[in-house]
């Protein structure tokens, strides 16, 4: 068992873990939307869940940094706040949902974020960028929706590691990046009814499975 | 280890390149060195060498052409050396040499003896007849160690290299001890020229005491930075020093297996380095047991799909693994865990090029060039508003002033300096009063800027600073690879803000946007790209915060280059009564004749391009430009011209 504290508190978690997971199981929240706990490599890209740390000299992500004994972590101070703000809003210029009309029951992690952060769902003081992309793409299965996406990347992960293949994957790229699905094999042929396990991951409610999708997932297990 | 084996290996086939390049002395027939690659190509090389070969054969003159790499006289190119050995003088460099200088050269030089002294550049050896290069500041001033045989030597004949003393410092390496190489190449002081400038040996020996077999070298020859053309140029002029530094690292590291990344853009290149390998294959110097020794050495040459962010070291790796090209969160550093997760050194172009003449020369001789903490030579692809442009190689220490305005030539039209971007399109604007800083890792850095991998581009007094870091900003923007937020999401705010103010519409509150938003983007970016991409915008902001301010209060471009905030006029008072040379070159019929039968410009429909301007002649010299455009008098149309248009 390794020793650490966190905001003063002193927390046991095993070797191995990363800094976020330990606080999440210790019940200290820190914001992240793209971590995945059996995840080797963590894809460390929604940059939410900073934390400082004792020796650094800036903010750090917490999915990437491992646990040590006797580590120092601060979940949130100035600096931390500053960055998981920002990133919170860079996010939403991207993501013109509202809380009102959010598919994901309860909500999405977005709100949950914006409520812990005390920040609104708008992106003030940034301006909302405008996107070429379409409000619905049709991938055979689900109905994506590239404005809810926060390409945490999330879906792509546990499709490679449920299927053989590679179903889900990024594609175009830099800001113009989505989710791409290679469509062109035979429905028949793809495990997605029975698996749907990128639609339960996503934190946005971005892949919804199609209505006949999901009957029929229930009525064959 | 026995001793010295690779050393008797080595030997005949030394003897055998010096043998070549004397029996080619002796045959005393003139030899034209022509300037092959991609820039010596560009600006028609390819011409002149068919009217070189015409001209021989129709005069029926022996003589050898030796395509050779760019020596780095971009200004200069095409470029030709002729060593004349009969005709009494040095051999000579000669410039700007087209197709129908080449066959007056064949015809007064080769036939007749007349050296023709108007397109010398210099000689290429100290002498009583002609003005020896050597004299020139952009010679004398540079200093080159990485680049010493580039555009002296033919890069498809390995025997030239070798004559000229290469692969001299494999052969010493494959003789000693990994572990003194290391040793070696950490007391050298050599930092990597990839941009980062951290300690070669260091991480070489991190490699080398990493656990796991199959370990990689990979030499990093993405070059995306718009304008660097370093690494292209040595690949192509000079591939085999490169290859000699990849086995040396690799033999020093306990790898055997290397891969030279190159983008797929860069063909010749590519050529080039293909065919070093081949032959250095066959001189068993890669390859299989190399030379004799137990050390084998596969190299293979991965064509990149050119995509700038695909240099980052775990982007790189990702794309050679065939996924998106992505940069990974490090650590685990490459060195630790690299390509298909084995210890991997990733250097730079530059970086390994650096390592043979340091094996040679010795530690000791490396730290006598350059400054203490940055030791060795700099190599800069120098653009812009400079009379030579070019790739210049200077030893580190030297300073930014000395750099443009002695090696370069300084501002070219009577212009006045104005800011030098220096280390790519994530590098920083520095305003004159940087001039005296030295060109080094840390002093750039200090500065805002940084080395990068050595892109500059020389800026004059009519660059618009909100321009160029909107040009910046436009290129970072659009090689993001949009994995994380703040790159993705946050150049693109940046750059929108950019265009705004360039379009006139800025707004108070904007620079404050820019700089927190910089700075966040900054701090929680994933990689190199999105940690450095608000470089130029921070910079600029900083040093030249009332261009911007002018921008956004007054509505004017201080330099006069945003179009929106820009208008020409045409004085009544100078122009011309019934001139009409301004009207026929606007090419959207904005120029209307006056009642008092002069020229005035139509504000609605000028497209601001300036032909006009160009036009007008010198002597009436009538047509202003001014910002913000209300400064422009208003002049109506004549109505009874305006019925006519229609
Ligand atoms: C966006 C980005 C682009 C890069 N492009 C290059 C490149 O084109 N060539 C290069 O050698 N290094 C590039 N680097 C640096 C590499 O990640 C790496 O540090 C370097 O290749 C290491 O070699 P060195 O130690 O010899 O400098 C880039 C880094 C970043 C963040
Ligand atoms: S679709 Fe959902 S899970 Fe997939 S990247 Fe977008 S937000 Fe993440
Ligand atoms: S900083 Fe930019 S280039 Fe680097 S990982 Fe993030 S999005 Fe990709
Ligand atoms: S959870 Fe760490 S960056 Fe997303």
């Amino acid at each position: 068992m390794i020793k650490l504290i966190v905001d003063e508190k002193e927390i046991e978690t095993e070797e191995g873990r990363s800094v976020l997971q330990a606080c999440l199981e210790n019940g200290i929240f820190i914001p992240n939307l793209c971590f995945i706990k059996t995840r080797q490599q963590p894809h460390a890209s929604c940059r939410l869940c900073f934390v400082e740390i004792e020796g650094f000299d800036r903010p750090v992500t917490s999915c990437t940094e491992k646990v040590r004994e006797g580590l120092v972590v601060r979940t949130d101070t100035p600096p931390v706040r500053r960055l998981q703000r920002m990133a919170f809003k860079l996010l939403m210029s991207g993501h013109p949902c509202e809380a009102k009309v959010c598919p994901v029951k309860g909500g999405c992690q977005l709100i949950r974020t914006a409520k812990y952060l005390k920040v609104g769902l708008n992106p003030k003081p940034l301006e909302f960028l405008e996107r070429e992309v379409e409000e619905e793409v049709d991938l055979t299965f689900f109905t994506y929706y590239p404005f809810r996406c926060v390409l945490c990347g999330k879906c792509v992960y546990v499709c490679r590691e449920k299927n053989e293949h590679n179903l889900l994957t990024f594609a175009q790229r830099g800001f113009d990046t989505v989710i791409g699905f290679f469509g062109d094999i035979d429905p028949t042929d793809l495990p997605c009814h029975t698996c749907l396990a990128c639609a339960t991951i996503c934190p946005t409610g971005a892949l919804i499975p199609k209505p006949e999708l999901t009957r029929e997932a229930k009525s064959n297990p | 280890m026995s001793e010295q084996k690779a050393k008797k290996r080595f030997a005949p086939i030394q003897s055998e390149s010096k043998h070549r390049m004397e029996e080619q002395k002796r045959e005393s027939i003139p030899t034209i060195f022509l300037v092959m690659s991609t820039c010596g190509l560009a600006s028609g090389a390819a011409e002149t060498k068919q009217a070189f070969e015409e001209a021989l054969s129709e005069k029926s003159i022996a003589a050898r052409i030796v395509p050779v790499g760019c020596i780095g006289h971009c200004y200069a190119e095409p470029l030709v050396i002729i060593d004349h050995p009969t005709a009494g003088f040095p051999p000579i460099c000669y410039y700007q040499i087209n197709a129908d200088r080449a066959r007056i050269l064949v015809r007064s030089y080769l036939e007749g003896g007349d050296p023709v002294l108007k397109y010398v550049l210099g000689a290429m050896e100290e002498n009583d007849l002609i003005p020896a290069v050597m004299d020139f500041p952009r010679f004398s001033l540079e200093q080159r160690l990485v680049m010493e045989h580039c555009g002296l030597i033919d890069p498809d004949d390995i025997h030239q290299y070798i004559a000229r003393g290469g692969y001299s410092g494999l052969v010493k390496a494959l003789d000693s001890d990994p572990e003194e190489v290391i040793n070696l190449i950490e007391e050298s002081g050599l930092r990597g020229r990839g941009g980062a400038g951290f300690p070669s040996g260091r991480k070489w020996r991190i490699a080398r005491t990493a656990e796991g077999d199959g370990k990689f070298v990979i030499c990093n020859g993405d070059e995306g930075d718009p304008g660097a053309y370093m690494d292209r140029t040595i690949l192509e002029s000079n591939p085999h020093q490169l290859l000699e530094g990849l086995a040396i690292c690799a033999h020093a590291v306990g790898a055997n297996q290397s891969i030279v990344y190159v983008r797929a853009e860069y063909p010749l290149a590519v050529k080039a380095i293909q065919k070093a390998i081949k032959s250095a294959k066959e001189l068993s110097l890669l390859g299989p047991s190399i030379l004799g020794t137990s050390f084998s050495l596969e190299v293979s040459v991965f064509q990149g799909s050119g995509a700038f962010v695909c240099g980052e070291e775990t982007a790189l790796i990702q794309s050679i693994e065939g996924k998106r090209g992505m940069p990974q969160h490090r650590p685990p550093f490459p060195v630790e865990k690299g390509l298909w997760g084995r210890p991997t050194v990733v250097n730079n172009v530059k970086t390994l090029s650096a390592v043979p003449p340091i094996m040679v020369r010795g530690a000791e001789w490396f730290r006598t060039i350059g400054t203490e903490r940055s030791p060795g030579t700099a190599i800069f692809s120098v653009v812009g508003n400079v009379k030579h442009p070019g790739l210049v190689e200077i030893a580190m220490g030297t300073s930014l002033r000395t750099l443009i305005f002695d090696v370069c030539g300084g501002i070219p039209n009577k212009k006045e300096f104005k800011a030098v971007q220096i280390g790519g399109p994530s590098g920083g604007c520095l305003p004159a009063s940087f001039l005296d800083t030295p060109i080094d890792f840390d002093s750039l850095t200090q500065a805002g800027a940084m080395m990068g991998s050595g892109g500059m581009v020389v800026m004059d007094e009519d660059s618009c600073m909100v321009d160029v870091s909107r040009y910046f900003l436009d290129f970072t923007q659009k090689e993001s690879c949009g994995k994380c937020t703040f790159c993705r999401m946050g150049t693109k705010h940046l750059l929108n803000i950019l265009q705004r103010i360039t379009k006139g519409e800025g707004r108070d509150g904007d620079l404050e946007l820019l700089e927190t938003l910089s700075k966040d983007i900054k701090d929680g970016s994933l990689c190199g790209l999105g940690k450095t991409a608000p470089n130029p915008v921070l910079t600029s902001l900083k040093y030249f915060r009332e261009e911007y301010e002018a921008h956004i209060n007054e509505k004017r471009c201080p330099a006069l280059k945003c179009r929106a905030l820009t208008a020409f006029y045409i004085d009544l008072e100078k122009c011309a009564r019934g001139c009409e040379v301004c009207v026929g070159c606007c090419p959207v019929d904005a120029i209307f004749t006056t009642k008092g039968r002069k020229k005035a410009i139509d504000q609605e429909l000028c497209v601001k391009c300036g032909e006009c301007r160009v036009a007008c002649p010198p002597e009436y010299d009538a047509v202003f430009k001014v910002s913000p455009p209300e400064l422009a008098p208003v002049i109506e149309r004549p109505p009874e011209d305006i019925k006519e248009k229609k």
